[in-house]
């Protein structure tokens, strides 16, 4: 093949085996790896931390198999399920992001918009109000309420399909009810089952076991799943309705099906961990900024979002020594950060 | 007799109750440049995205290669159809390479998604459009211009034999504009390309088509070679405008030149 | 002009109605001899002391928000040619509330004159974000733009509002009931303190309304015809922060009263903003006050706090809105 059809040379990679062909952005696949370098290392790392430290070669001894002495037993059953739930959570809120920012057209779309968190809420408060508490109990109500949410505010939006906009605009309405419903909950509970409540919206990962990683992780493989066989339908759908139209794609279905998805992503995360916000506004800008690629990119934002978990989780532990925050805590300050930097770079555009 | 693989019969569309177009039956000839024109609302993009089966018809039926183009896979009329709309949107951050890569979208299968003919349809479809330089750089960064040709290239990349484009020379100066005919007038006459094309400019539209489709009011009034189809009582009649057609002395089509009005003639 | 006449004797009945309607229900007649001829010898307790000194200053203290709320929510729309938006939905009334609990909990300050200054830091604080983030930079300024700025926005407020509930539990346990917003248990003098600054809110109100409606087509367009949009958008900043922080620190945080106000008041006033802004000065209260009278009425003896009631009732009204809009992408 001569290499003047080669468009670009040595920018992308492609890999052909029989009749199987894909291919990614050099850079794009390269800042991934990295990132999940990262994730690796600070995996580790955070593994070791806390009351009883174990040092990262040890941890990783343990992982391997070696190390039989007490370290096993924090590692393997205290911290390592923690660790796991953290990057679950967080790369299935990073694509739940992406796909949202990519479906309304816009940077600052977030699942948080249609209502999905005030919903689950909603969802728990009935729990912990009725029935008073429990893992599982609570986190099948904040689904069920996440995706009944999810599901009112997409009816309510359509009209011959559903525009991004008009779905932002719904969201923040049934959004804002839920919140009254949740804020009358709240006074009507007992002190002590209020704050639970208030500790659980903010978001938190601890306490948490291999009983409860287990089904998240069987969740997010599946949504998984079902974004690949989606194919590269989202960067094709980011062109614009009557180009994606153009070019063979069926706008409104394609919306919908990834909408679907990422409901279900968060909805499992809110399940999983509690409402924790701006992971999913963050990571894809930040992934998008960081790879290099176009418009909102899948992996980097999964891997971002599984990234900016794990860090705030570490943060979330070892702020205070001895008085844990909620995880949730500190992705809103991270947050606020991100949100300067975003007037930071938008002062600079000028 | 040309033949005819696209084409409407009876077709009526509208948004809501409002019917844009009415009633409508065309053929549009193939291996022709066919323009659309008319006054504003006349319905010519609606007719457009209705043949690119954007839009679904509230009655009658669009027609391709002897189907309703409504029963065939939307990838399949992909690959035979391409449009070039009005808006679209450029993602944050893309090269102009990936951008063009993205109008293989027709061709690629889950597991195929970067063939060897992916690649050769992608670096033809520059090499048409003369991007090959800008294939790094950034589409936010290019001039209108540029950008217009860099969206061609993809639709070119769908490697369609129909091309439809909807006003694809506005926002663009003089310059730009003619260069872009030019540049369907080759894929026409030297690939031979179907070209449907609405344009606004009258003139450009009598030079470059092989057949002239004049709309109002969602309906055909004028349809066939400009020569015969532009005269002064027809544009009176579509545009209200009073003029003098002349043969433009380039090509020998119809030129349009409008009444001067009093007040610019007079005191000079 | 008569439906301002019709408005206004709206808001008497209902004002009337907010002092004899409750858990219980009072006579017209001891409503009025409460008012005018106190009967000191019955006491806390009796009919007339609910009347003077529960429902009179709930009842001023609706009011006042109202008007408040109104004009703020009309001016953001009518300065930020923002159909969409009001001082809740911005996030504004959430960046009064976080540096009122801010002040409550971690400074330790207490007190009607806290909750003023605070909320207007607050405010201030919330809507400057607000405009940096969503209305400046190369990509186009849209409604829903500046939306989504303000509920990101919003969004961080609250939450940081909540990690300092969760560090001080007896702040949270207080602010629990101010936080859904509510008119009741407080007493005559916070309507009294916040009345300056949210008059001082609508005469800038009235300065900027003239502007308004020059400023409306577009900042080119308006200057060439000789308006000043700078002195216009601050101005109108001014009196956001005056107004919205003001209602926050009275009541809590209330939202889409200026939401709904703008748009329904237009129907019958059409585009002038003056006479917009006019007919929000009475209507809003008497939206404010209506839907505390429902709070009491709905699920007694039990009380639904006013923020919530406007919360049920104006989100359906923004849904509305924006499907009617159909396809105009703003």
């Amino acid at each position: 093949m001569r290499s003047a059809t080669t468009p670009m040379p040595g920018r992308h990679l492609v890999l052909r085996v029989g009749g199987v062909s894909v291919r990614a952005s050099r850079r794009t696949v390269l800042w991934v790896w990295l990132l999940v370098l990262l994730v690796a290392v600070t995996a580790v790392i955070a593994v070791g931390l806390g009351k009883y430290h174990v040092a990262p070669m040890d941890v990783l001894s343990v992982l391997a198999g070696s190390n039989t002495s007490f370290d096993r037993v924090v590692v393997l059953q205290w911290r390592l399920p923690r660790m796991l739930m953290a990057l679950l959570v967080g790369g299935a809120l990073g694509l739940s992001g992406a796909i949202f920012q990519a479906v309304t057209g816009n940077a600052l779309g977030s699942p948080e918009i249609v209502g999905v968190n005030f919903g689950a809420y909603t969802g728990a408060l009935a729990v912990l109000a009725t029935a008073g508490g429990g893992y599982y109990a609570v986190a099948g109500g904040a689904m069920i309420g996440g995706l009944v949410t999810a599901a009112v505010v997409y009816a309510l939006s359509y009209r011959h399909g559903v525009a991004g906009y008009r779905l932002i605009v719904v969201g923040i309405a049934v959004g804002a009810v839920l919140n009254s419903v949740n804020q009358w909950i709240v006074i009507k509970l007992d002190h002590h089952t209020a704050v639970t409540a208030a500790v659980w919206q903010q978001g938190t990962l601890s306490g948490l076991t291999w009983l409860q990683v287990v089904p998240m992780t069987v969740c997010v493989a599946l949504l998984i799943s079902a974004l690949v066989l989606l194919g590269p339908q989202l960067p094709v759908l980011q062109l614009g309705d009557d180009a994606a139209g153009a070019l063979g794609l069926r706008p409104d279905r394609a919306r919908a099906a990834y909408l679907v998805v990422g409901v279900g992503l968060v909805a499992a995360a809110c399940a999983a961990a509690g409402p924790i916000t701006f992971v999913a506004l963050a990571a894809p800008q930040l992934a998008r900024r960081l790879t290099g690629s176009p418009g909102v990119a899948l992996v980097p934002a999964a891997v971002m979002g599984a990234v900016l978990l794990l860090v705030s989780d570490v943060i979330a532990q070892q702020l205070f020594r001895d008085n844990e925050l909620p995880v949730g805590v500190v992705t809103v300050s991270l947050g606020g950060c991100y949100l300067i930097y975003l007037l930071v770079t938008q002062a600079r555009k000028r | 007799m040309t033949d005819s693989r696209l084409g409407t019969e009876h077709l009526s569309l509208g948004y809501g109750d409002a019917a844009i177009v009415a009633d409508l039956t065309v053929a549009v000839p193939d291996g022709r440049i066919t323009v659309i024109v008319g006054p504003n609302a006349c319905g010519k993009s609606t007719l457009l995205r209705g043949l690119a089966r954007l839009l679904r018809p509230a009655t009658g039926r669009v027609v391709l290669d002897g189907t309703d183009i409504a029963s065939l896979h939307t990838k399949e009329v992909a690959r035979r159809l391409g449009l070039l709309p009005q808006t679209s949107i450029a993602p944050e951050g893309i090269t102009v390479a990936d951008l063009v890569a993205r109008g293989r979208f027709p061709h690629q299968k889950l597991l195929r998604q970067w063939s060897n003919d992916d690649e050769a349809a992608v670096a033809e479809a520059m090499r048409l459009t003369g991007v090959g330089d800008l294939a790094g750089r950034l589409v936010d960064e290019l001039s209108g211009g540029q950008r217009q040709r860099v969206w061609v290239a993809m639709v070119l990349a769908q490697q369609t034999p129909l091309l439809l484009l909807d006003e694809p020379t506005t926002y663009l100066d003089i310059a730009h504009q003619v260069e872009l005919l030019d540049l369907f007038a080759m894929l026409n006459r030297s690939h031979g390309h179907t070209v449907v094309c609405v344009l606004h400019d009258l003139n450009h539209a009598s030079r470059y088509a092989d057949e002239l489709v004049v709309m109002k009011a969602g309906r055909i009034v004028g349809q066939g070679d400009p020569r015969t189809v532009v005269t002064a009582e027809l544009i009176e009649e579509v545009y209200g405008l009073r003029c003098q057609i002349i043969d433009d002395p380039q090509t020998g089509t119809p030129l349009i030149v409008p009444r001067a009005s009093p007040h610019l003639t007079a005191g000079r | 002009m008569i439906g301002l006449v019709v408005a206004t004797a709206l808001l008497a009945a209902l004002c009337v109605a907010s002092l004899a309607i409750g858990t219980q229900q009072l006579s017209l007649s001891t409503v009025w001899r409460a008012v005018t001829a106190y009967d000191h010898v019955a006491g806390v307790g009796g009919d007339q002391w609910i009347v003077r000194d529960l429902r009179v200053p709930r009842t001023v203290l609706a009011v006042v928000v109202g008007v408040a709320l109104g004009l703020s929510g009309t001016l953001i729309q009518g300065v930020g040619r923002n159909p969409l938006a009001d001082t809740e939905v911005l996030g504004i009334n959430a960046g009064a509330a976080l540096f009122i609990v801010t002040a409550i909990a971690l400074l330790g300050l207490h007190g009607i004159w806290t909750y003023i200054w605070f909320g207007f830091a607050g405010a201030l604080f919330a809507m400057l974000l607000v405009y940096l983030v969503g209305m400046s930079g190369r990509a186009a300024v849209t409604p829903v733009r500046v939306l989504l700025a303000g509920v990101a926005i919003g969004a961080v407020m609250d939450g940081l509002g909540f990690a300092v509930r969760l560090r001080h539990p007896r702040a949270f346990d207080n602010m629990r009931f101010w936080d859904a917003g509510a008119l009741d248990g407080r007493p005559l003098e916070v309507a009294l303190a916040i009345s300056p600054f949210i008059g001082v809110g609508a005469l800038l109100c009235l300065l900027v309304s003239r502007s308004l409606n020059v400023t409306a087509v577009g900042d080119d367009l308006a200057t060439s015809l000789g308006g000043n949009v700078v002195r216009t958008q601050v101005l109108s900043l001014a009196a956001v922060t005056l107004l919205a922080g003001a209602a926050t620190a009275g009541a809590g945080p209330i939202g889409f009263v200026g939401l709904m106000v703008p748009h329904a008041v237009r129907r019958v006033t059409g585009p002038d903003w003056r006479w917009i802004l006019a007919y929000a000065v009475v209507v809003a209260p008497a939206v404010l006050l209506a839907a505390d009278i429902i709070g009491r009425v709905v699920i007694a003896p039990s009380e639904l706090p006013a923020g919530i009631v406007t919360a049920f009732v104006g989100a359906p009204v923004l849904i509305w809105l924006i499907r009617r809009r159909g396809a105009d992408r703003t």
